[in-house]
């Protein structure tokens, strides 16, 4: 099977406040480290029996129709080959 | 006159809007579930507020492809009189009848409070019994009201007239203040504010938004 992993994330021009709050609360645990903090969506998709371009073009679709809001996010997809029935 | 409020699973001011629509207007106001698509002609389908499916991927994105939202965004092509409160517009918004789309708060807190409110445009079925400028005091309750557009589209509604209600003091971080927009041909409107939720005890500024659709309709027809 191919999962689809789809990762969402916040325009870089839309402000992102729960992501600046775990910053600030990173701060306060004193991790000083990290600048920048944003936070978006991981999504997984599972697919048995169809070849990569065609789910390549499902996906693209299915984040069109439904997953991403275009005004406000981005997505990015890796396509991983599992063993059929396999949660990794 | 002939009303319908749409009820999503997690739809939770319906019963606001019936009585709005129902009692204090005294028009005909139906239920309309949101498996069914819509089979009669009504004069105002309302969207009400809510936490549709949970709020679950985006606030309004599940129910904007339920399927009743097919046949409201039919009849809004066909002019029809679409008026999405809070949830409501969150789900216009996802469906595209209207431009934008509504984020998380500034500061991520849920706010539930009165907010102070511009009237900026009245050339419209939604505020044409006000005038610009008239202040509005009217409850928000949510987490997700900051409306956000981007530049090039701004102008255009901007020049179309289509902002309709502006926050007197911006309490989620919408861009240029915004709490209500309508389409370029002004049937559809959405708004944070809860105008149902103050048309009787305490405030009645409500009263205004539905007074000028009465108005409208009657004039329409």
């Amino acid at each position: 099977m191919i999962q689809a992993r789809i990762r969402i994330m916040p325009k870089a021009s839309i402000l992102d406040p729960q992501g600046q709050t775990v910053l600030h609360a990173l701060e306060s645990l004193g991790f000083q480290q990290a600048r920048a903090c944003r936070m978006g969506k991981f999504v997984t998709l599972d697919f048995h029996g169809v070849d990569q371009g065609e789910v390549e073009r499902e996906v693209a679709q299915i984040c069109k129709r439904l997953l991403v809001n275009p005004n406000t996010e981005s997505w990015q997809a890796d396509y991983v080959e599992l063993p059929d029935g396999e949660q990794a | 006159m002939k009303t319908g409020v749409v009820l999503f699973p997690g739809s939770n001011c319906d019963a606001d809007a019936h009585w709005v629509l129902g009692e204090l207007l005294g028009l005909r106001c139906d239920t309309l579930w949101h498996k069914e698509p819509i089979r009669e002609r009504y004069d105002l389908i309302l969207v009400p507020g809510g936490f549709s499916y949970g709020d679950y991927l985006r606030c309004g994105a599940v129910a904007s492809h339920s399927p009743i939202m097919g046949s409201v965004k039919q009849y809004a092509d066909n002019g029809g009189l679409t008026l999405g409160i809070c949830n409501g517009f969150q789900v216009l918004c996802e469906s595209g009848l209207l431009p934008g789309a509504l984020v998380r708060n500034i500061g991520t807190n849920f706010i539930c409070r009165d907010v102070s409110l511009r009237v900026s445009s009245t050339n419209n079925p939604w505020t044409n019994q006000l005038k610009v400028g008239d202040e509005l005091v009217l409850p928000i309750a949510h987490s997700e009201g900051r409306y956000i557009v981007d530049e090039q589209v701004y102008s255009a509604m901007k020049e179309k007239d289509q902002i309709v209600l502006s926050y007197a003091a911006n309490p989620n971080g919408s861009l240029f203040d915004i709490a209500g927009v309508c389409n370029e041909s002004k049937n559809v409107f959405g708004l944070m504010p809860h105008p149902e939720r103050a048309s009787d005890l305490r405030t009645r500024h409500g009263m205004g938004i539905w007074q000028s659709f009465l108005n409208w309709s009657a004039q329409a027809r």
